[in-house]
């Protein structure tokens, strides 16, 4: 060890010697218990914060990387036949599937060419957030009208998460089509319905007569003519404050065994 | 205190140890993914779900 002139320094060189050895075989630095719970609450709060932004990726993202792979195999798993041609569009009394569906169980499919040409989703029975929302994306209200049924056919969806099937519900304008399509292969039915959107409004989620058999009209007994379909969303997106509400009226249906409806065909296939 | 622990803890050469921090991660991402946030989005901060209800929803 070489003779230094100052003793601040020369007390860090013999420091500096005696430390260095064992600082090699282990990396160890002494702390102080004041240094080493400032190190560990830093550590702390950043794993709070990776652990929040995952879960910011997990909700934004991987739910809908997850829910569209499942509601396309259950799209797939109903067995639509492609069908062609442009088929008559019957204005009369519509087909109703008889036997109303079990909670969960998917029943037919959405078709908003608004949306975007390949968008096509399930709709399942019922509401319930775990069994329906967050995986088959769109529910119909239990005890709302069937499509093609005098009365309101209703349905909810995310507007944000989990596929989030009515994600640009806001884009809707009148009379854009919303097509429905209800298949069940045991009694062989497979009937379009092509819906107008009528007007949107924005409600409190307390506002159940936005469902009712005549929208807003909650009481007045539907006539022939009131064939409606609902469709309720969040809103603003990504908040429960107030719900995003679409209106629409059956338009025309036809069996799916006669052609496909010309909205859809405008806009793909 | 937490990080060089784990960093302690890890076997073999550094080359190892950055492959084994990897894993380690990736575990703890799937573990996060598959279990804790589908819990924590079900039973703590529900999302809107959009439905209209008679009870407030949450």
């Amino acid at each position: 060890m070489t003779a230094h002139e100052t003793l601040p320094s020369r007390r860090a060189a013999r420091d500096d010697g005696a430390r260095r050895p064992s600082a090699r075989r282990s990396p160890r630095r002494r702390q102080t218990v004041g240094g080493a719970i400032v190190s560990l609450v830093a550590e702390l709060l950043i794993i709070a914060g990776a652990g929040t932004g995952l879960y910011v990726l997990w909700t934004a993202w991987w739910t809908d990387v997850v829910a569209v792979n499942e509601q396309t195999k259950l799209v797939d798993g109903l067995g639509q036949r492609d069908t062609s041609g442009t088929g008559t569009e019957h204005r009369g009394p519509a087909p109703v599937l008889a036997e109303p569906p079990n909670v969960t169980d998917v029943f037919g499919t959405m078709q908003i060419p608004r949306f975007g040409a390949d968008y096509e989703r399930p709709i399942g029975e019922g509401t319930d957030r775990e069994r329906v929302l967050n995986t088959i994306g769109l529910g119909h209200y239990e005890d709302t009208a069937m499509p093609g049924a005098t009365g309101n056919f209703a349905v909810a969806g995310h507007r944000v998460t989990y596929g989030k099937p009515l994600n640009q519900i806001a884009e809707l304008k009148t009379d854009d089509a919303v097509v429905v399509r209800v298949t069940d292969k045991d009694s062989d039915f497979d009937v379009w319905y092509v819906y107008k959107v009528t007007d949107s409004e924005i409600v409190t989620p307390d506002k159940v007569e936005t469902i009712a058999p005549v929208p807003n009209q909650p009481g007045t007994e539907p006539t022939a003519d009131d064939r409606w379909l609902t469709l309720t969303a969040c809103h603003p997106m990504w908040s429960a404050a107030e719900r995003y509400v679409t209106h629409a009226k059956l338009d025309y249906w036809m069996p799916a065994s006669e052609g496909t409806p010309k909205e859809l065909s405008e806009t793909s296939k | 205190m937490i990080f060089p622990l784990i960093w302690r803890i890890l076997p073999g050469p550094v080359a190892l140890k950055v492959v084994e921090l990897l894993v380690l991660l990736a575990a703890i991402v799937f573990v996060l993914f598959t279990w804790v946030f589908p819990w924590i989005a079900a039973d703590i901060l529900p999302p809107p779900d959009g439905t209209v209800d008679t009870t407030p929803a949450p």
